[in-house]
């Protein structure tokens, strides 16, 4: 048997190592053979893998391989071969050296079988993702990767006291199914949660991708979210909150994505509005259903990722992002352009593109179950994604109106990383069949009935029809240098503000307080003064006579006492 | 240079042909909601075209409240960054960073 003991995720961490010590071509050359020997590792290990140990009175299990675990290990392999092909151009060791550490750390999650290793590599997942948000060395980088960084290590905090305290009531740490009962399964999710971008805590992720660097963010697209995913299937199926927290999250970040103008941050937004999906199907908890969540999250990474490095193709090429700044591109880049399409037309599910084949699990098991307001929703979001994502990203880039850019086609190698995705998003839509044997659960499902087809693509030609409708009747909102207040103005602006508010109170009066009691010093100290100084009262120089007119004048006030009491 | 060439989309009629063929699908797709008999599981399902309205609907819908929402969402560029950056990095924001 193959060298089965060896835990998924050393290859990509010696990897990293390595890639601190080399340069140039031979650390790219190093990188590209890791990760594709540990592909192949893993794809020669048997399902059904349990490494157990003992430590501090626990059983541990820090290496465990089945189905679910295994799906996601293959898809972080294809993320992490792509996103180290896509940044074969950068000489930054900053970067090269924490991307595959992150990929390990991510592949050490997925296959941890216990709480306390999976703890151990969510938080290694958190610091090494923030340097590929460093890496892009601008103070604004810098701020949101402090922010994030807060973010994610409280989620580690609070995935660590969840699991003390579910440890000590349940007196096991295994990565199973936990369910909400007690203060430590609630604390567990929550801390999932956080990494899964539920609604209210999702602006780490609006705030920081888009502040990566151009590759960095294809990484960083590709795994924290996921592994949240991965775990929340894990540990939370069939939790019915999941079902209305991810409809929720379908929902709202469609509005925010077609007003906002960072198109990377239009991405990111998109991408809540897909982990919605996954979440919702999880919730769901039927075999459909979690197949759906799991399928969609391996489609997802792939076209999410294709998406953000078309965006970075052209932010690494022009330096721009922003709607309002783009349009044309088409003209100079009409490579970049078809591959974005390809990634476009697969977020939104058209027939033959690998989004259609996954969501629409998720879609029949919501009407299966009878969650048919929930069911409408992810309609409505379904319609939404193909808005925003789907015609926004390409259109507002590559055509509108000709912004004037004209540059050139990204380096060969970033071609060549968007083509290998773009190649994977259609052949897992024309052949479902080989995503499917890699599911957890046997559901025989076929996406391509002639319903399901064409309602898929009505509803998608009828939003099509509606941006242009609204475009040629002038009420498309038009791309604008702005900032959208999200959930993040509560802490980037209200309670600093409040905080500083209330320190400004407090500075005041103290200083109020202080100025008083010094002026009374002063005024005393001017007293002195006053007494002591050379022309003062007391530093007066006064003739002798002065001083026997006053001993006279005791004298005679002594006298007068001495005769008017003789006795 | 490359700019004085003609491009497809620079004539007008080329992107009125786009919109033909796009209006021309969705006649199509709408006429073959009467001939492909649907199965259905949700009430609405039956409505006639219904994924056709719902999908036209629900956008107009979204973009019209999205823009709604920049009435009172919607703040100047720098509105976190004069708090939070120095100010001699305010230029900063779009600059490649590999």
């Amino acid at each position: 048997m193959w060298a089965a003991e060896i835990p998924a995720f050393v290859p990509l961490f010696i990897g990293s190592l390595l890639a601190l010590f080399t340069r140039g071509a031979v650390r790219s050359i190093l990188l590209l053979a890791i990760v594709i020997a540990s592909g192949i590792h893993l794809w020669l290990i048997p399902g059904g893998i349990e490494v157990e140990m003992h430590f501090m009175g626990y059983d541990l299990m820090p290496y465990r391989v089945d189905e679910l675990s295994l799906m996601f290990g293959y898809v972080f392999h294809i993320a992490a071969l792509v996103g180290i092909i896509f940044s074969l151009h950068v000489k930054d060791t900053m970067q090269q050296a924490s991307a595959p550490l992150y990929a390990s750390s991510a592949l050490g999650a997925v296959f941890a079988g216990d709480l306390l290793t999976l703890f151990v590599f969510w938080e290694v997942l958190a610091l090494s993702s923030v340097f590929l948000i460093w890496a892009r060395r601008t103070e604004r980088s810098y701020q949101a990767g402090i922010r994030y960084l807060i973010i994610q290590v409280l989620s580690g905090v609070i995935l660590l006291a969840g699991l003390l305290a579910y440890g000590s009531t349940h007196g096991s740490l295994a990565f199973e199914y936990i369910g909400l009962n007690g203060i430590g399964s609630w604390l567990i999710f929550l801390a999932f949660g956080i990494k899964a971008c539920f609604p209210l805590l999702h602006n780490w992720l609006t705030d920081a991708y888009p502040e990566a660097t151009p590759t960095g963010s294809v990484f960083l697209s590709a795994f924290t979210t996921k592994v949240a995913v991965y775990a929340l299937a894990r540990s939370f199926p069939g939790t019915e909150l999941l079902v209305f927290i991810g409809a929720a999250m379908t929902c709202f970040p469609i509005f925010f994505a077609v007003i906002e103008n960072d198109l990377r941050r239009v991405l990111a937004y998109s991408m809540i509005n897909q982990i919605g999906f996954m979440i919702c199907g999880i919730g769901i908890g039927t075999a459909l259903a979690v197949n759906g969540a799991v399928s969609h999250a391996f489609n997802d990474i792939i076209f999410k990722g294709l998406l953000f490095m078309s965006m970075g193709a052209v932010l690494h090429m022009t330096g721009r992002i922003n709607g309002s700044d783009l349009g044309g591109l088409y003209k100079s880049m009409p490579k970049t352009a078809t591959l974005c399409i390809i990634g476009a037309a697969s977020i939104s599910a058209f027939p033959l593109f690998s989004g259609f084949v996954s969501k629409s699990m998720v879609m029949a098991a919501a009407l299966e179950e009878g969650y048919h307001y929930v069911w409408l929703m992810l309609l409505f979001a379904s319609a939404g994604v193909f808005h925003h994502a789907g015609i926004k990203i390409p259109y507002f880039a590559f055509f509108a109106h000709d912004s004037g850019i004209r540059t050139s086609e990204p380096p060969a190698n970033m071609l060549l990383a968007m083509a290998m995705s773009a190649v994977l998003c259609v052949t897992i839509g024309i052949f479902p069949g080989w995503l499917y044997a890699l599911l957890p659960f046997d559901t025989g499902y076929n996406p391509y009935d002639a319903t399901h087809v064409l309602t898929q693509t009505q509803l998608l030609f009828f939003s099509a029809l509606a941006f242009v409708w609204l475009n040629l009747k002038g009420l498309y909102p038009p791309e604008l240098h702005s900032v959208n207040l999200d959930a993040e103005w509560l802490y980037r602006r209200f309670f600093p503000s409040i905080v500083g508010n209330t320190f400004a109170r407090i500075r005041h009066h103290d200083a109020e307080l202080r100025s008083k009691m010094m002026g009374k010093f002063y005024d005393f100290t001017h007293y002195l003064e006053q007494l002591y100084y050379p022309t003062s009262k007391s530093s007066q120089i006064r003739p002798t006579g002065y001083m026997v007119m006053w001993v006279a004048v005791l004298l005679a006030v002594y006298l007068w006492l001495l005769l008017s009491f003789v006795d | 240079m490359t700019s004085d060439k003609q491009h497809v989309f620079d004539k007008p009629r080329n992107v009125q042909r786009v919109l033909y063929l796009l209006y021309f699908c969705c006649a199509i797709l709408f006429i073959l909601d009467f001939i492909i008999h649907r199965h259905m599981m949700h009430p609405w399902e039956g409505l006639l075209g219904f994924y056709a309205v719902y999908g036209f609907v629900g956008c107009v819908v979204l973009v019209l409240v999205a823009k709604w929402m920049r009435t009172f969402l919607m703040r100047d560029e720098d509105y976190y960054d004069r708090n939070e950056l120095d100010q001699r990095e305010l230029t900063g924001g779009n600059h490649v960073g590999s």
